[in-house]
């Protein structure tokens, strides 16, 4: 036990230590490099600034949403593991991002919808639709929703949902540059106004999940055993997948469609820490927060002098993770 | 009436209905096909449309069937042929309903290729093509030689698949991305499956590639069906495994990286063509030419709905794509209420 609690502390210190060097690296690399005393001027000077601080400023936005987007895509992953009981469970595998794409994609194209708020509500109710959609169906029938059952319906229904936005983009030509940016998700584009819409729901998404570790790790029990453990099972299930749901859906609401992160953070997450959501869950926030940075930063190194986008990045390094997740598995257990 | 008798008129039965059922697709197909030769923006008499295609030269008519419409039905044709016959091989050998190309990624693998050469090696014509094809055959290795080589576990095989079909995914996202304008429109086909601007030049290399893998893998499907009872009975039975499933492999991924060579991978064709042929011709498993013909039928079918039915011409592939996912869910929920593992 007390190994646990030894690499527990020291996971903690790490990720502590990774994300100050993932904020320093977001902060200073970038397609133009930047030295320490422009760093400085740029997140503490006032009044005009010069060329070197302001990049650093430009680049504080997209550092902090790149912190706030990732800590809610780990987390919402560990919570929609937990809920489902099932390896598998990820936004991008069911099919979230591509919901949330098609309801705003619906959004532009038939109700006019320009603001940001309105994206982040049309995203909000397109990636909660889709993901009770792919669970439902996934879930039907005899064994619940396995793992390969679930990858399953979220793999057809995300090649619907394609299919369904390119119908509804292709007659109109004029809304592609609007567009685009559902395909790949990043954060390149923050501005603190669009953190500020979609931080309540971050906050409140972020509460419940805390709240509802306790019960989460007691269904993990399965259900007859958390009853007798005095939960409400089916509540426990509700409060932790509506702030799934939530996180993912607010996170794609405005940094666009970012797969894997919720997958591959709790699975490395619980690796070192064992299966107790109240570990498993902050560690994922702080996990998911130094992946999506990474990636940001890798995708601002590689595509010189251009950017790749993070969420490129993260399904070129978040894929591999589902490959040796279904090569570890026993064959039964899929 | 003893049990032989029995046994033999219910066989007669499942012989006619294969046949009714065979001869009903070949018809379909036929007059899909005419139809894509008579419908266009100008709708020509039966007679001149004959006329054209026998070589005379007609104002306006010779173009428009010989140059435009022509080179569309018949890659349709092949490409259909081409995807159903390749998935329901895939669907056969691995027993699974949903490990078609397109779901475990090979399909993936020709796109990520074609749209690299085109993009950004700036090549055009048959070294595409190649290239596709090469790409296909080498991430179809990749994904068995990962989910266990010979023991094809199905589960892994298709979780795997969807990962590596991810991970080519994001690296055609981000070819596309960066490509500039002018080149995108040669790379859309490529990335939703496409008839548009199909000419008769790539018509040959399909053709041939159609022509010579087909008939091997209806020449293995008497082997194909023993290999459905498990390796063990199929080596019990005088099958040589391993040889049968790496020629039948081969054949069936040459027939989708040449069917997505030449029109893009078309969404969804080769994963609904078997489980649509064995439907309708009332056995288990479709044989190649019901699969076939569903797969002509389907592509051909959607191609013309994609071009009349609503104001924007549709590529192929979207309409496809938005048929096949529905028929997905309708199967999960099938399976689901016979209780059967998928």
């Amino acid at each position: 036990m007390n190994n646990l609690t030894y690499r527990r502390a020291s996971m903690m210190l790490l990720c502590a230590a990774a994300i100050a060097v993932c904020v320093a690296l977001s902060l200073t690399f970038g397609a133009r490099g930047v030295n320490l005393s422009e760093i400085l001027t740029g997140l503490f000077g006032r009044g005009e600034l010069p060329i070197g601080a302001a990049v650093v400023r430009e680049r504080v936005p997209r550092t902090v949403l790149g912190l706030i987007a990732g800590a809610a895509l780990g987390m919402s992953g560990a919570l929609m593991q937990a809920v489902t009981r099932n390896p598998l469970a990820d936004p991008g595998i069911l099919g979230v991002n591509t919901g949330a794409a098609l309801a705003v994609v619906c959004g532009i194209a038939f109700f006019g919808i320009s603001t940001l708020n309105q994206y982040i509500a049309f995203a909000l109710v397109g990636a909660g639709a889709s993901a009770v959609f792919v669970y439902s169906v996934g879930s039907l029938g005899r064994g619940g929703a396995t793992p390969i059952k679930l990858a399953l319906a979220g793999a057809a229904t995300t090649a619907a949902l394609s299919s369904l936005i390119s119908a509804v983009m292709l007659p109109r030509a004029e809304h592609m540059e609007a567009f685009r940016f559902w395909q790949s998700g990043g954060i390149g584009g923050a501005t603190w106004a669009g953190i500020g819409s979609v931080s309540p729901l971050f906050a409140v998404g972020a509460v419940i999940a805390v709240f509802s570790c306790g019960s989460l790790n007691a269904l993990a029990l399965g259900d007859d055993a958390a009853t007798s453990l005095g939960v409400r099972t089916g509540r426990a299930r509700l409060l932790g997948a509506g702030a799934g749901v939530l996180l993912c859906g607010a996170a794609t609401a405005i940094a666009g469609p970012i797969g894997f992160v919720g997958l591959m953070i709790p699975h490395a997450v619980r690796l070192v820490t064992g299966p107790d959501l109240r570990w498993v869950l902050p560690l994922s926030a702080v996990g998911g927060a130094v992946m999506l940075l990474a990636a940001d930063v890798a995708g601002r190194l590689l595509g010189r002098p251009g950017e790749i986008d993070a969420g490129l990045v993260t399904a070129f390094i978040g894929a591999p993770a589902l490959i040796i997740i279904a090569m570890r598995s026993k064959v039964r257990s899929l | 009436m003893n049990t032989i008798d029995i046994i033999k008129s219910a066989s007669r039965k499942r012989r006619t209905r294969k046949i009714i059922a065979a001869a009903a697709l070949g018809f379909v197909t036929l007059a899909l096909a005419v139809l894509s030769l008579l419908l266009g923006r100008t709708i020509y008499p039966f007679g001149d449309v004959l006329r054209a295609l026998g070589g005379e030269n007609i104002r306006g008519v010779t173009f428009a069937v010989m140059t435009l419409r022509l080179p569309r039905m018949l890659t349709g044709l092949l490409a259909g042929a081409a995807l159903g016959v390749a998935g329901s091989v895939f669907q056969a050998m691995l027993r699974n309903t949903l490990a078609s190309p397109d779901v475990i990624g090979v399909s993936s693998g020709s796109t990520v290729a074609a749209v690299f050469c085109i993009l950004t090696l700036r090549w055009s014509g048959g070294a595409v093509s190649a290239a596709a094809i090469v790409s296909g055959l080498a991430v179809a290795a990749l994904i068995f030689a990962l989910s266990g080589g010979g023991s094809f576990g199905g589960g892994r095989l298709i979780l795997i698949g969807i990962g590596v079909g991810a991970m080519l995914n994001a690296l055609l996202s981000y070819m596309t991305i960066r490509a500039s304008q002018y080149d995108i429109p040669a790379a859309m086909r490529w990335l939703s499956g496409s008839l548009n601007g199909s000419q008769m030049s790539s018509v040959p290399p399909l053709a041939i590639a159609v022509a010579a893998l087909c008939p091997v893998t209806a020449a293995l499907s008497g082997k194909l069906r023993i290999l459905e009872l498990g390796d063990e009975a199929a080596t019990a039975l005088g099958v040589a495994v391993k040889q049968t499933r790496l020629i039948l492999t081969l054949c069936a991924v040459g027939l989708v990286a040449f069917a997505a060579s030449t029109s893009g991978p078309i969404a969804f064709v080769s994963f609904l063509s078997g489980p649509i042929a064995a439907r309708l011709t009332g056995a288990g498993r479709a044989g190649v030419l019901p699969s076939a013909l569903t797969g002509t039928a389907l592509v051909l079918g959607a191609d013309l709905l994609g071009q009349f039915a609503f104001d924007t011409r549709f590529p192929v592939g979207v309409i496809t794509g938005i048929l096949g996912a529905p028929y997905l869910i309708f199967l999960l929920i099938k399976s689901n209420r016979e209780g059967g593992a998928i």
